[in-house]
């Protein structure tokens, strides 16, 4: 049960209502019913938000380490570098994602044009 | 003009922000990824107006990519979007009226992603509480829009781009996940989660390909979470 798996114009609308809509507007939802249900402190909380955001930094790295398109052909080394470089600006520069981005990114196409 | 059409309209302007311009970059480079897994314009504009979610959109199509079951795609995106339930929690006190109907909460709950969160946890206090779902409305919508139209453009002239501005677009995504994550992070242990994340993801992925996310979300965020406890009852003592 692929996302190429049946040969039809609906099923890849299908899998990503299944596979995308449903498992987002759920917790949506159930963030809407709870509403002011559950404290903001909860320890539960803290949990559950230390499980996603390593899931979502996990997603972060794969995209950095195993990049597709045209970055797949940079070197690993100099995208760990570009990304370092722009975390670092981030981190020293008033912590505007704006500068972070223009950083990485400046380091990435000199790194480019310089091969 | 009534008032509802005018709050409407100045969250749409809202959304024309710095954090709005940001995403509209991140949306460039998700159209790039999409485009390289396979997924044609439709799908791809279908999947941002469905999903919404950035990280949601781009776990869906690191699954499409490896080949990842129907359940086993929704299982991913279920646990990266965990997330978006307190998010909304947090919102709805601050968004609800007197009188708003629930279902306009939930209608409006879509619309929920860090973007449009952080743009309204910031802004609604400063708007009439009778007119904060009309101007969120305007703000998440506007977003949704402009980024389905984002995704279409790049679809079209993605072929005709050079490799190297190319190979900048496919680092957006990370590179403002990066920043934009660390800097939402409630607590420290967000902070250790996601350096744990970062490292976990790749390894995970050379030795148990198709388990990389979830195991690096359940093994770095119980670190996390034990490092939490930890640093907790050493501040107690």
């Amino acid at each position: 049960m692929t996302f190429q798996a049946i040969d039809s114009w609906w099923w890849p609308f299908l899998f990503i209502l299944i596979g995308g809509w449903l498992p987002t507007d759920a917790w949506r939802f159930l963030g809407v019913y709870l509403g002011d249900r559950i404290s903001e402190e909860s320890e539960l909380l803290v949990l559950v938000r230390a499980l996603a955001t390593a899931l979502v930094a996990a997603v972060i790295g794969n995209l950095i380490v195993f990049p597709s398109g045209a970055l797949a052909d940079t070197a690993l080394a100099l995208r760990l570098f570009a990304v370092a470089a722009g975390f670092v600006a981030y981190l020293t520069l008033g912590r505007k994602i704006l500068v972070g981005i223009f950083v990485a990114e400046a380091v990435l196409l000199g790194g480019i044009l310089a091969t | 003009m009534t008032s509802r059409r005018l709050w409407y309209l100045r969250g749409v302007r809202a959304a024309v922000s710095v954090p709005g311009l940001i995403l509209a970059s991140a949306f460039i480079g998700f159209a790039g990824l999409a485009k390289e897994a396979g997924l044609t314009l439709v799908q791809s504009v279908f999947m941002v107006a469905m999903v919404w979610a950035l990280p949601a959109k781009v776990v869906l199509v690191g699954a499409i990519l490896s080949g990842a079951s129907l359940p086993a795609a929704a299982f991913a995106v279920a646990l990266s979007s965990i997330r978006l339930a307190p998010m909304v929690v947090a919102l709805v006190p601050e968004l609800r009226g007197p009188r708003t109907p629930r279902w306009v909460l939930y209608f409006l709950s879509h619309f929920v992603a860090v973007t449009s969160w952080v743009l309204a946890m910031e802004r609604l206090r400063g708007i009439p509480r009778e007119m904060r779902t009309s101007y969120y409305a305007g703000l998440g919508s506007t977003l949704v829009l402009f980024n389905m139209a984002v995704v279409a453009i790049v679809f079209l002239l993605a072929d005709s781009l050079p490799p190297s501005v190319s190979a900048a677009l496919f680092l957006l995504t990370p590179m403002y996940f990066l920043t934009s994550l660390w800097g939402s992070a409630r607590e420290r242990a967000g902070h250790v989660a996601m350096a744990l994340g970062i490292v976990l993801g790749p390894v995970l992925h050379s030795v148990i390909p198709g388990f990389d996310l979830l195991g690096a979300g359940l093994i770095g965020g119980g670190l996390a979470f034990a490092f939490h406890r930890l640093s907790r009852r050493r501040q107690a003592a």
